[in-house]
Protein backbone atom coordinates (compact mmCIF):
# COMPACT_ATOMS: atom_id res chain seq x y z
CA UNK A 1 0.00 0.00 0.00
CA UNK A 2 1.21 3.38 -1.17
CA UNK A 3 1.71 5.66 1.68
CA UNK A 4 0.40 9.38 1.02
CA UNK A 5 3.58 10.77 1.91
CA UNK A 6 4.61 9.45 -1.21
CA UNK A 7 2.00 11.19 -3.22
CA UNK A 8 2.26 14.79 -1.72
CA UNK A 9 6.12 14.50 -1.04
CA UNK A 10 7.63 17.63 0.86
CA UNK A 11 7.99 19.50 -2.87
CA UNK A 12 4.64 19.32 -3.77
CA UNK A 13 3.71 20.74 -0.87
CA UNK A 14 5.73 23.47 -0.97
CA UNK A 15 5.59 24.26 -4.76
CA UNK A 16 1.42 23.96 -3.92
CA UNK A 17 1.54 26.65 -1.07
CA UNK A 18 4.25 29.28 -2.86
CA UNK A 19 3.78 28.35 -6.58
CA UNK A 20 6.60 29.52 -8.84
CA UNK A 21 6.27 31.21 -12.33
CA UNK A 22 2.31 31.71 -10.56
CA UNK A 23 1.70 34.98 -13.13
CA UNK A 24 0.08 36.19 -16.49
CA UNK A 25 3.10 36.13 -18.64
CA UNK A 26 2.98 40.02 -20.86
CA UNK A 27 4.02 39.89 -23.86
CA UNK A 28 3.88 36.40 -24.59
CA UNK A 29 4.01 34.82 -27.72
CA UNK A 30 2.87 31.45 -26.87
CA UNK A 31 -0.31 30.66 -24.73
CA UNK A 32 -2.78 27.72 -24.39
CA UNK A 33 -5.62 26.74 -21.82
CA UNK A 34 -5.52 23.21 -20.44
CA UNK A 35 -8.78 21.59 -18.74
CA UNK A 36 -9.18 18.88 -16.68
CA UNK A 37 -12.94 17.76 -17.15
CA UNK A 38 -12.89 15.46 -14.18
CA UNK A 39 -12.16 18.04 -11.34
CA UNK A 40 -12.96 21.18 -13.00
CA UNK A 41 -9.21 22.44 -12.82
CA UNK A 42 -8.12 24.81 -15.59
CA UNK A 43 -4.78 26.23 -16.63
CA UNK A 44 -3.41 28.74 -18.29
CA UNK A 45 0.37 28.47 -19.35
CA UNK A 46 2.01 31.48 -21.22
CA UNK A 47 5.28 31.43 -22.68
CA UNK A 48 7.63 33.90 -24.68
CA UNK A 49 10.18 31.69 -27.31
CA UNK A 50 13.03 33.63 -28.78
CA UNK A 51 14.11 31.20 -31.46
CA UNK A 52 14.44 28.39 -30.14
CA UNK A 53 14.78 29.39 -26.39
CA UNK A 54 12.13 29.27 -23.84
CA UNK A 55 13.05 32.76 -22.45
CA UNK A 56 10.15 33.08 -20.26
CA UNK A 57 7.05 31.13 -19.03
CA UNK A 58 4.24 31.24 -16.49
CA UNK A 59 0.99 29.98 -15.45
CA UNK A 60 -2.18 30.71 -14.23
CA UNK A 61 -5.41 28.54 -13.00
CA UNK A 62 -8.31 31.16 -14.14
CA UNK A 63 -10.49 29.92 -11.38
CA UNK A 64 -8.32 30.17 -9.18
CA UNK A 65 -7.91 27.18 -7.74
CA UNK A 66 -6.45 24.09 -8.70
CA UNK A 67 -5.39 20.51 -6.66
CA UNK A 68 -2.21 20.62 -5.13
CA UNK A 69 -0.84 17.93 -7.62
CA UNK A 70 -2.05 20.15 -10.68
CA UNK A 71 -0.90 23.32 -8.95
CA UNK A 72 2.66 22.19 -7.66
CA UNK A 73 3.12 20.25 -11.50
CA UNK A 74 2.79 23.49 -13.19
CA UNK A 75 4.80 25.34 -11.13
CA UNK A 76 7.86 22.80 -11.14
CA UNK A 77 7.22 22.63 -14.74
CA UNK A 78 7.95 26.32 -15.10
CA UNK A 79 10.99 25.71 -13.43
CA UNK A 80 12.32 23.46 -15.30
CA UNK A 81 11.68 24.74 -18.85
CA UNK A 82 12.93 28.00 -17.81
CA UNK A 83 15.43 29.15 -20.47
CA UNK A 84 15.68 25.68 -22.11
CA UNK A 85 15.29 25.29 -26.04
CA UNK A 86 11.83 24.09 -27.32
CA UNK A 87 12.86 20.81 -28.04
CA UNK A 88 14.57 20.16 -24.14
CA UNK A 89 10.85 21.23 -23.44
CA UNK A 90 9.35 18.46 -25.40
CA UNK A 91 11.62 15.94 -24.32
CA UNK A 92 10.69 16.51 -20.17
CA UNK A 93 6.98 16.32 -20.79
CA UNK A 94 7.66 12.91 -22.62
CA UNK A 95 10.05 11.83 -19.86
CA UNK A 96 7.14 13.26 -17.53
CA UNK A 97 4.60 10.95 -19.01
CA UNK A 98 6.55 8.29 -19.74
CA UNK A 99 7.18 8.13 -16.01
CA UNK A 100 3.31 9.03 -14.65
CA UNK A 101 2.66 5.40 -17.51
CA UNK A 102 5.18 3.11 -15.37
CA UNK A 103 8.45 4.33 -16.91
CA UNK A 104 11.75 5.85 -15.33
CA UNK A 105 11.93 7.97 -12.87
CA UNK A 106 12.06 11.52 -14.84
CA UNK A 107 14.99 14.18 -13.84
CA UNK A 108 15.42 16.40 -11.36
CA UNK A 109 12.49 18.07 -9.17
CA UNK A 110 10.27 15.95 -11.40
CA UNK A 111 10.96 13.03 -9.88
CA UNK A 112 8.52 14.01 -6.84
CA UNK A 113 5.85 13.07 -8.91
CA UNK A 114 6.96 9.76 -9.23
CA UNK A 115 4.22 8.69 -6.58
CA UNK A 116 1.33 9.95 -8.27
CA UNK A 117 1.77 6.24 -10.34
CA UNK A 118 0.28 4.49 -7.04
CA UNK A 119 -2.44 7.15 -7.29
CA UNK A 120 -4.06 5.98 -10.97
CA UNK A 121 -6.97 8.91 -10.01
CA UNK A 122 -4.55 11.81 -10.26
CA UNK A 123 -2.57 11.38 -13.08
CA UNK A 124 -4.15 13.72 -15.35
CA UNK A 125 -3.66 16.26 -12.66
CA UNK A 126 -0.27 16.14 -12.95
CA UNK A 127 -0.17 16.14 -16.84
CA UNK A 128 -2.74 18.72 -17.09
CA UNK A 129 -0.21 21.97 -17.24
CA UNK A 130 2.34 19.93 -19.46
CA UNK A 131 -0.36 19.26 -22.14
CA UNK A 132 -1.39 23.06 -21.86
CA UNK A 133 2.84 23.81 -22.61
CA UNK A 134 2.85 21.04 -25.56
CA UNK A 135 -0.15 22.61 -26.99
CA UNK A 136 1.31 26.60 -26.24
CA UNK A 137 4.47 24.86 -28.11
CA UNK A 138 2.34 23.84 -30.67
CA UNK A 139 0.30 26.79 -31.28
CA UNK A 140 -2.51 25.05 -30.52
CA UNK A 141 -5.90 27.83 -29.85
CA UNK A 142 -8.20 25.34 -28.92
CA UNK A 143 -7.75 24.10 -25.22
CA UNK A 144 -6.51 20.93 -24.79
CA UNK A 145 -8.52 18.46 -22.37
CA UNK A 146 -6.94 15.60 -20.18
CA UNK A 147 -9.75 13.51 -21.56
CA UNK A 148 -8.51 13.69 -25.56
CA UNK A 149 -5.11 13.39 -24.62
CA UNK A 150 -4.83 9.37 -24.40
CA UNK A 151 -3.67 9.66 -20.71
CA UNK A 152 -5.95 7.50 -18.16
CA UNK B 1 -31.54 6.67 13.34
CA UNK B 2 -31.43 3.05 11.62
CA UNK B 3 -29.90 -0.09 12.97
CA UNK B 4 -26.44 -0.39 11.23
CA UNK B 5 -27.30 -4.20 11.22
CA UNK B 6 -29.05 -3.02 7.73
CA UNK B 7 -24.97 -3.06 6.27
CA UNK B 8 -25.32 -7.00 6.21
CA UNK B 9 -27.40 -6.90 3.50
CA UNK B 10 -25.27 -4.89 1.06
CA UNK B 11 -22.47 -7.36 0.28
CA UNK B 12 -20.09 -4.27 -1.48
CA UNK B 13 -19.60 -3.07 2.39
CA UNK B 14 -17.43 -5.95 3.31
CA UNK B 15 -15.25 -5.01 1.18
CA UNK B 16 -12.20 -3.31 2.53
CA UNK B 17 -10.32 -0.46 1.44
CA UNK B 18 -6.52 0.07 1.92
CA UNK B 19 -7.30 -1.83 4.76
CA UNK B 20 -10.23 -0.18 6.42
CA UNK B 21 -13.59 -0.82 6.55
CA UNK B 22 -15.57 0.65 3.44
CA UNK B 23 -16.99 4.05 4.26
CA UNK B 24 -19.19 4.90 1.20
CA UNK B 25 -20.28 8.13 1.40
CA UNK B 26 -20.98 8.69 -2.43
CA UNK B 27 -24.56 7.97 -2.47
CA UNK B 28 -25.68 11.18 -4.54
CA UNK B 29 -24.01 9.66 -7.29
CA UNK B 30 -24.89 6.00 -6.76
CA UNK B 31 -25.89 3.93 -3.83
CA UNK B 32 -24.97 0.25 -3.21
CA UNK B 33 -27.14 -2.48 -3.61
CA UNK B 34 -29.12 -4.75 -1.11
CA UNK B 35 -28.82 -8.40 -1.48
CA UNK B 36 -32.67 -8.55 -2.23
CA UNK B 37 -32.38 -6.43 -5.00
CA UNK B 38 -29.48 -8.58 -7.09
CA UNK B 39 -32.03 -11.93 -5.53
CA UNK B 40 -34.80 -10.40 -7.67
CA UNK B 41 -32.82 -9.86 -10.62
CA UNK B 42 -30.97 -13.16 -10.02
CA UNK B 43 -34.43 -14.79 -10.28
CA UNK B 44 -36.08 -12.94 -12.67
CA UNK B 45 -33.18 -14.43 -15.34
CA UNK B 46 -33.46 -17.55 -13.20
CA UNK B 47 -36.97 -18.43 -13.85
CA UNK B 48 -39.32 -15.96 -16.00
CA UNK B 49 -37.03 -14.56 -18.88
CA UNK B 50 -38.12 -13.89 -22.28
CA UNK B 51 -39.01 -10.89 -24.66
CA UNK B 52 -42.21 -8.92 -22.84
CA UNK B 53 -45.70 -8.43 -24.60
CA UNK B 54 -45.44 -10.75 -27.24
CA UNK B 55 -44.98 -14.61 -26.96
CA UNK B 56 -48.11 -16.51 -26.44
CA UNK B 57 -46.05 -18.59 -24.50
CA UNK B 58 -46.18 -19.00 -20.51
CA UNK B 59 -42.84 -17.94 -19.80
CA UNK B 60 -43.34 -14.46 -22.28
CA UNK B 61 -46.58 -13.89 -20.12
CA UNK B 62 -44.21 -14.75 -16.69
CA UNK B 63 -41.87 -11.96 -18.03
CA UNK B 64 -44.81 -9.39 -18.74
CA UNK B 65 -46.25 -9.35 -15.65
CA UNK B 66 -42.53 -9.05 -13.96
CA UNK B 67 -42.10 -5.86 -15.83
CA UNK B 68 -45.83 -4.84 -16.03
CA UNK B 69 -45.58 -5.30 -12.23
CA UNK B 70 -42.81 -3.42 -11.49
CA UNK B 71 -44.44 -0.25 -13.02
CA UNK B 72 -47.39 -0.60 -10.71
CA UNK B 73 -44.77 -1.08 -7.81
CA UNK B 74 -43.20 2.26 -9.56
CA UNK B 75 -46.85 3.80 -9.74
CA UNK B 76 -47.37 3.06 -5.89
CA UNK B 77 -44.33 4.42 -4.42
CA UNK B 78 -44.68 8.22 -6.07
CA UNK B 79 -48.03 8.29 -6.11
CA UNK B 80 -48.09 8.46 -10.06
CA UNK B 81 -51.27 9.75 -11.40
CA UNK B 82 -51.89 6.43 -13.22
CA UNK B 83 -49.81 3.17 -13.80
CA UNK B 84 -49.63 4.17 -17.70
CA UNK B 85 -48.31 7.26 -16.67
CA UNK B 86 -45.09 5.37 -15.82
CA UNK B 87 -42.72 5.08 -18.44
CA UNK B 88 -39.70 3.26 -18.39
CA UNK B 89 -36.22 5.10 -18.80
CA UNK B 90 -32.56 4.44 -18.71
CA UNK B 91 -32.37 7.11 -15.55
CA UNK B 92 -33.86 11.03 -15.14
CA UNK B 93 -31.70 12.21 -17.95
CA UNK B 94 -33.13 9.68 -20.39
CA UNK B 95 -36.66 11.07 -18.59
CA UNK B 96 -35.80 14.69 -19.18
CA UNK B 97 -34.20 14.11 -22.43
CA UNK B 98 -37.97 12.14 -23.78
CA UNK B 99 -39.90 15.20 -22.30
CA UNK B 100 -37.72 18.12 -24.52
CA UNK B 101 -37.21 15.92 -27.04
CA UNK B 102 -41.22 14.87 -27.66
CA UNK B 103 -43.31 17.54 -25.55
CA UNK B 104 -41.11 20.14 -25.92
CA UNK B 105 -39.96 19.82 -30.06
CA UNK B 106 -44.09 19.84 -30.49
CA UNK B 107 -44.75 22.88 -27.94
CA UNK B 108 -41.86 25.46 -27.27
CA UNK B 109 -41.45 27.71 -30.36
CA UNK B 110 -39.69 30.20 -31.34
CA UNK B 111 -39.99 33.49 -29.04
CA UNK B 112 -40.87 30.82 -26.01
CA UNK B 113 -38.85 31.08 -22.67
CA UNK B 114 -37.56 27.95 -21.02
CA UNK B 115 -37.20 28.46 -17.59
CA UNK B 116 -34.22 26.35 -15.44
CA UNK B 117 -31.79 27.58 -11.71
CA UNK B 118 -28.47 27.55 -10.95
CA UNK B 119 -28.92 24.53 -8.92
CA UNK B 120 -29.72 22.53 -12.17
CA UNK B 121 -27.80 19.49 -12.87
CA UNK B 122 -26.35 19.44 -16.20
CA UNK B 123 -29.36 16.95 -17.07
CA UNK B 124 -31.56 19.07 -16.12
CA UNK B 125 -30.04 22.38 -17.66
CA UNK B 126 -28.37 20.89 -21.54
CA UNK B 127 -31.47 19.12 -22.91
CA UNK B 128 -33.11 22.22 -22.40
CA UNK B 129 -30.54 24.27 -23.75
CA UNK B 130 -30.44 21.62 -27.10
CA UNK B 131 -34.24 22.34 -27.58
CA UNK B 132 -33.80 25.90 -27.02
CA UNK B 133 -31.18 26.52 -29.71
CA UNK B 134 -33.00 24.09 -32.14
CA UNK B 135 -36.37 25.64 -31.19
CA UNK B 136 -34.91 29.64 -31.32
CA UNK B 137 -36.42 29.75 -28.01
CA UNK B 138 -34.75 31.95 -25.13
CA UNK B 139 -33.18 30.23 -21.95
CA UNK B 140 -33.73 31.89 -18.81
CA UNK B 141 -31.76 30.65 -15.36
CA UNK B 142 -32.95 31.86 -12.45
CA UNK B 143 -30.47 32.62 -9.44
CA UNK B 144 -29.47 30.97 -6.30
CA UNK B 145 -29.44 32.73 -3.02
CA UNK B 146 -26.27 32.69 -1.15
CA UNK B 147 -26.79 30.64 1.12
CA UNK B 148 -27.91 28.04 -2.14
CA UNK B 149 -31.54 28.02 -2.32
CA UNK B 150 -33.52 29.11 -5.32
CA UNK B 151 -33.82 32.86 -5.57
CA UNK B 152 -37.69 33.06 -5.08
CA UNK B 153 -38.01 36.81 -6.39
CA UNK B 154 -36.00 36.12 -9.19
CA UNK B 155 -38.14 33.18 -9.60
CA UNK B 156 -40.78 35.63 -9.65
CA UNK B 157 -39.24 37.72 -12.63
CA UNK B 158 -38.30 34.72 -14.73
CA UNK B 159 -42.11 33.94 -14.59
CA UNK B 160 -43.03 37.03 -16.09
CA UNK B 161 -42.13 36.34 -19.57
CA UNK B 162 -45.11 33.57 -19.29
CA UNK B 163 -43.03 30.58 -19.82
CA UNK B 164 -43.94 27.47 -21.68
CA UNK B 165 -41.99 24.94 -19.59
CA UNK B 166 -40.06 25.41 -15.74
CA UNK B 167 -37.99 22.57 -14.80
CA UNK B 168 -36.02 22.57 -11.62
CA UNK B 169 -34.91 20.27 -9.05
CA UNK B 170 -36.61 18.62 -6.14
CA UNK B 171 -33.09 17.98 -4.25
CA UNK B 172 -30.13 19.85 -5.26
CA UNK B 173 -26.93 17.35 -5.57
CA UNK B 174 -24.61 19.62 -4.91
CA UNK B 175 -26.07 21.12 -2.22
CA UNK B 176 -28.47 19.30 -0.52
CA UNK B 177 -30.77 21.61 -0.68
CA UNK B 178 -34.48 20.45 -0.23
CA UNK B 179 -36.54 23.29 -2.72
CA UNK B 180 -40.30 24.06 -2.41
CA UNK B 181 -41.40 21.63 -5.12
CA UNK B 182 -45.15 22.13 -4.60
CA UNK B 183 -45.00 25.70 -3.96
CA UNK B 184 -42.45 26.59 -7.19
CA UNK B 185 -45.20 23.83 -9.23
CA UNK B 186 -47.76 26.05 -8.10
CA UNK B 187 -46.27 29.71 -9.18
CA UNK B 188 -45.28 28.26 -12.56
CA UNK B 189 -48.78 26.67 -13.40
CA UNK B 190 -50.05 30.40 -12.64
CA UNK B 191 -47.51 31.66 -14.87
CA UNK B 192 -49.12 29.05 -17.19
CA UNK B 193 -45.99 26.74 -17.60
CA UNK B 194 -45.11 23.41 -17.94
CA UNK B 195 -43.64 22.06 -14.40
CA UNK B 196 -40.84 19.33 -15.06
CA UNK B 197 -39.11 18.50 -11.57
CA UNK B 198 -35.63 16.24 -11.42
CA UNK B 199 -36.52 13.71 -8.67
CA UNK B 200 -32.98 12.31 -8.98
CA UNK B 201 -31.70 13.36 -5.60
CA UNK B 202 -35.16 13.33 -3.76
CA UNK B 203 -36.94 10.35 -4.80
CA UNK B 204 -34.42 7.77 -2.56
CA UNK B 205 -34.79 9.97 0.11
CA UNK B 206 -38.16 11.88 0.98
CA UNK B 207 -41.49 10.41 1.14
CA UNK B 208 -42.77 11.56 -3.04
CA UNK B 209 -46.35 12.06 -4.21
CA UNK B 210 -45.87 13.76 -7.60
CA UNK B 211 -49.91 14.34 -7.01
CA UNK B 212 -49.28 16.38 -4.50
CA UNK B 213 -46.63 18.44 -5.73
CA UNK B 214 -48.84 19.05 -8.80
CA UNK B 215 -45.85 18.71 -11.04
CA UNK B 216 -46.66 17.86 -14.60
CA UNK B 217 -43.29 15.44 -15.32
CA UNK B 218 -41.52 13.91 -12.41
CA UNK B 219 -38.20 12.12 -13.54
CA UNK B 220 -36.27 9.59 -11.34
CA UNK B 221 -33.21 7.21 -11.68
CA UNK B 222 -33.07 3.60 -9.85
CA UNK B 223 -29.47 3.57 -9.44
CA UNK B 224 -29.75 6.77 -6.91
CA UNK B 225 -32.31 4.64 -4.52
CA UNK B 226 -30.79 0.75 -4.24
CA UNK B 227 -31.52 -0.15 -7.98
CA UNK B 228 -29.58 -1.59 -10.59
CA UNK B 229 -27.77 0.99 -13.03
CA UNK B 230 -29.17 2.05 -16.19
CA UNK B 231 -32.96 1.91 -14.51
CA UNK B 232 -35.30 4.88 -14.24
CA UNK B 233 -38.76 6.30 -14.71
CA UNK B 234 -40.66 9.06 -16.10
CA UNK B 235 -43.46 9.86 -14.33
CA UNK B 236 -46.15 12.16 -16.20
CA UNK B 237 -49.91 13.11 -16.49
CA UNK B 238 -51.93 10.91 -18.79
CA UNK B 239 -52.94 13.57 -20.62
CA UNK B 240 -49.72 15.09 -21.45
CA UNK B 241 -48.64 11.41 -22.55
CA UNK B 242 -51.27 11.10 -24.71
CA UNK B 243 -50.70 13.73 -26.49
CA UNK B 244 -47.25 13.78 -27.60
CA UNK B 245 -45.67 12.29 -30.42
CA UNK B 246 -43.10 9.15 -29.46
CA UNK B 247 -39.43 9.71 -28.87
CA UNK B 248 -37.99 6.46 -29.60
CA UNK B 249 -39.14 4.90 -32.87
CA UNK B 250 -39.20 0.74 -33.02
CA UNK B 251 -40.81 -2.30 -32.43
CA UNK B 252 -43.15 -2.41 -29.12
CA UNK B 253 -43.97 1.22 -29.45
CA UNK B 254 -46.61 0.96 -32.27
CA UNK B 255 -49.67 0.05 -32.97
CA UNK B 256 -49.84 -0.80 -37.21
CA UNK B 257 -47.00 -0.58 -39.49
CA UNK B 258 -47.33 0.27 -43.47
CA UNK B 259 -44.82 0.97 -45.76
CA UNK B 260 -44.26 4.48 -45.22
CA UNK B 261 -45.95 4.91 -42.15
CA UNK B 262 -47.22 3.88 -38.93
CA UNK B 263 -49.60 4.43 -35.60
CA UNK B 264 -48.61 4.21 -32.33
CA UNK B 265 -49.04 2.22 -29.26
CA UNK B 266 -51.17 3.11 -25.95
CA UNK B 267 -49.18 4.65 -23.07
CA UNK B 268 -46.99 4.17 -21.90
CA UNK B 269 -45.55 1.63 -24.79
CA UNK B 270 -45.92 4.46 -27.09
CA UNK B 271 -42.59 5.93 -25.23
CA UNK B 272 -40.61 2.22 -25.13
CA UNK B 273 -39.70 1.48 -28.30
CA UNK B 274 -37.29 -2.26 -28.49
CA UNK B 275 -36.94 -4.82 -25.91
CA UNK B 276 -37.34 -2.66 -22.80
CA UNK B 277 -35.10 -3.31 -19.32
CA UNK B 278 -37.08 -5.73 -17.33
CA UNK B 279 -33.96 -6.44 -15.28
CA UNK B 280 -33.48 -3.01 -14.30
CA UNK B 281 -37.27 -2.84 -13.84
CA UNK B 282 -37.68 -5.79 -11.55
CA UNK B 283 -34.62 -4.52 -9.50
CA UNK B 284 -36.15 -1.18 -9.48
CA UNK B 285 -39.70 -2.81 -8.03
CA UNK B 286 -37.32 -4.72 -5.11
CA UNK B 287 -35.27 -1.84 -4.29
CA UNK B 288 -38.57 0.26 -3.68
CA UNK B 289 -39.86 -3.08 -1.78
CA UNK B 290 -36.58 -2.83 0.42
CA UNK B 291 -37.27 1.53 1.09
CA UNK B 292 -40.85 0.72 1.86
CA UNK B 293 -40.25 -2.11 4.32
CA UNK B 294 -38.00 0.65 6.29
CA UNK B 295 -40.07 3.52 5.71
CA UNK B 296 -39.29 6.72 3.70
CA UNK B 297 -39.69 8.64 6.84
CA UNK B 298 -37.40 6.80 8.72
CA UNK B 299 -34.87 7.29 6.24
CA UNK B 300 -35.35 11.12 5.62
CA UNK B 301 -35.43 11.22 9.83
CA UNK B 302 -32.33 9.18 9.56
CA UNK B 303 -30.25 11.01 6.62
CA UNK B 304 -31.00 14.20 8.25
CA UNK B 305 -29.91 13.48 12.28
CA UNK B 306 -26.49 12.04 10.09
CA UNK B 307 -26.58 15.25 7.85
CA UNK B 308 -27.05 17.27 11.25
CA UNK B 309 -24.26 15.32 13.08
CA UNK B 310 -21.82 15.60 9.88
CA UNK B 311 -22.20 19.44 9.40
CA UNK B 312 -21.94 20.40 13.37
CA UNK B 313 -18.71 18.73 13.52
CA UNK B 314 -16.51 19.23 10.24
CA UNK B 315 -17.34 22.97 11.32
CA UNK B 316 -15.59 22.91 13.60
CA UNK B 317 -12.70 22.00 11.76
CA UNK B 318 -10.71 24.70 10.57
CA UNK B 319 -9.91 25.34 7.01
CA UNK B 320 -13.17 23.51 6.45
CA UNK B 321 -16.31 25.53 4.17
CA UNK B 322 -20.02 24.15 4.16
CA UNK B 323 -21.69 25.02 0.84
CA UNK B 324 -25.34 24.62 0.70
CA UNK B 325 -27.90 25.87 3.19
CA UNK B 326 -25.65 25.63 6.39
CA UNK B 327 -23.30 28.27 4.99
CA UNK B 328 -19.60 29.93 6.00
CA UNK B 329 -16.39 29.58 3.67
CA UNK B 330 -12.79 29.49 4.15
CA UNK B 331 -11.93 25.98 2.09
CA UNK B 332 -7.86 25.22 2.38
CA UNK B 333 -7.82 22.25 0.40
CA UNK B 334 -8.74 21.26 -3.30
CA UNK B 335 -11.82 19.03 -2.81
CA UNK B 336 -9.74 16.39 -5.26
CA UNK B 337 -7.10 16.45 -3.07
CA UNK B 338 -9.12 15.89 -0.06
CA UNK B 339 -10.64 12.75 -1.73
CA UNK B 340 -7.13 11.27 -2.19
CA UNK B 341 -6.98 11.65 1.13
CA UNK B 342 -9.95 10.25 2.88
CA UNK B 343 -9.84 7.42 -0.02
CA UNK B 344 -6.46 5.79 1.66
CA UNK B 345 -9.05 5.52 4.83
CA UNK B 346 -11.66 3.98 2.92
CA UNK B 347 -14.03 7.03 3.05
CA UNK B 348 -15.69 7.32 -0.64
CA UNK B 349 -16.39 11.29 -1.11
CA UNK B 350 -17.17 12.72 -4.47
CA UNK B 351 -15.22 15.65 -5.69
CA UNK B 352 -15.79 17.55 -8.63
CA UNK B 353 -18.67 19.97 -10.30
CA UNK B 354 -20.97 17.18 -9.64
CA UNK B 355 -22.89 18.25 -12.87
CA UNK B 356 -23.37 22.18 -11.84
CA UNK B 357 -20.69 23.67 -13.47
CA UNK B 358 -23.18 26.98 -13.62
CA UNK B 359 -23.71 26.39 -9.67
CA UNK B 360 -19.96 26.44 -9.11
CA UNK B 361 -19.18 29.12 -11.10
CA UNK B 362 -21.53 31.59 -8.78
CA UNK B 363 -19.77 29.89 -5.91
CA UNK B 364 -16.51 31.17 -6.93
CA UNK B 365 -15.11 27.55 -6.58
CA UNK B 366 -13.94 24.74 -9.16
CA UNK B 367 -15.28 21.92 -7.22
CA UNK B 368 -16.46 20.94 -4.01
CA UNK B 369 -16.05 17.82 -1.85
CA UNK B 370 -19.36 16.01 -1.46
CA UNK B 371 -20.66 13.32 1.39
CA UNK B 372 -23.59 12.12 0.87
CA UNK B 373 -25.66 9.48 2.97
CA UNK B 374 -27.90 6.73 2.73
CA UNK B 375 -29.24 4.18 4.83
CA UNK B 376 -26.90 2.10 5.65
CA UNK B 377 -24.54 5.06 6.95
CA UNK B 378 -24.26 5.40 10.82
CA UNK B 379 -22.68 7.80 13.52
CA UNK B 380 -19.20 5.84 12.74
CA UNK B 381 -19.21 7.01 9.21
CA UNK B 382 -19.18 10.71 10.61
CA UNK B 383 -16.71 9.55 12.88
CA UNK B 384 -14.53 8.13 10.19
CA UNK B 385 -15.36 11.41 7.79
CA UNK B 386 -14.26 13.67 10.28
CA UNK B 387 -11.20 12.04 11.23
CA UNK B 388 -9.88 11.76 7.81
CA UNK B 389 -11.20 15.59 7.22
CA UNK B 390 -9.02 16.61 10.13
CA UNK B 391 -5.43 14.39 8.40
CA UNK B 392 -6.20 15.92 5.54
CA UNK B 393 -5.78 19.36 7.33
CA UNK B 394 -2.96 18.33 8.89
CA UNK B 395 -0.97 17.06 6.01
CA UNK B 396 -1.63 20.57 4.30
CA UNK B 397 -1.01 22.36 7.67
CA UNK B 398 -4.24 23.85 7.71
CA UNK B 399 -5.36 22.36 10.91
CA UNK B 400 -2.98 22.26 13.85
CA UNK B 401 -1.94 18.35 14.48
Amino acid sequence: MSDLGDLYQQTILDHNRNPRNFRRLEPANRTAEGHNPLCGDRIKVYAQVDGDTISDIAFQMPDGAGCAISKASASLMTAAVKGKPVAEAEALFQAFRDMLSGGPIAPGKLAAFGGVRAFPARVKCANLAWHALHAALQNQSDPVSTESAGDF
Amino acid sequence: MLDTNIRADFPILARKEHGHRLVYLDNAATTQKPRQMLDAILNYYSTSNANVHRGAYGLAVAATEAYEGARGAIARFVNAWAVEGVVFTRGTTEGINLVAGSWGRANVKAGDTVVVTAMDHHSNLVPWQMLCAEQGATLRMVEVTADGRIDLLDFGRALEARPRLVAFPYVSNSLGTVNPAAELTRLAHAAGAVVVVDGAQATPHLRVDVQALGCDFYALSGHKMLGPMGSGALIAKPALLEAMPPYHGGGEMIERVWDDHSTWNQIPHKFEGGTPNVEGAVGLAAAVAYLERIGMDKIAEHEQALAREAIERLSQIEGVTIYGPKDHRAGDIHPHDLATILDRDGVCIRAGHHCTQPLMRRLGVPATARASFYIYNGVDDVDALVAAVRKAGELFGVVTA
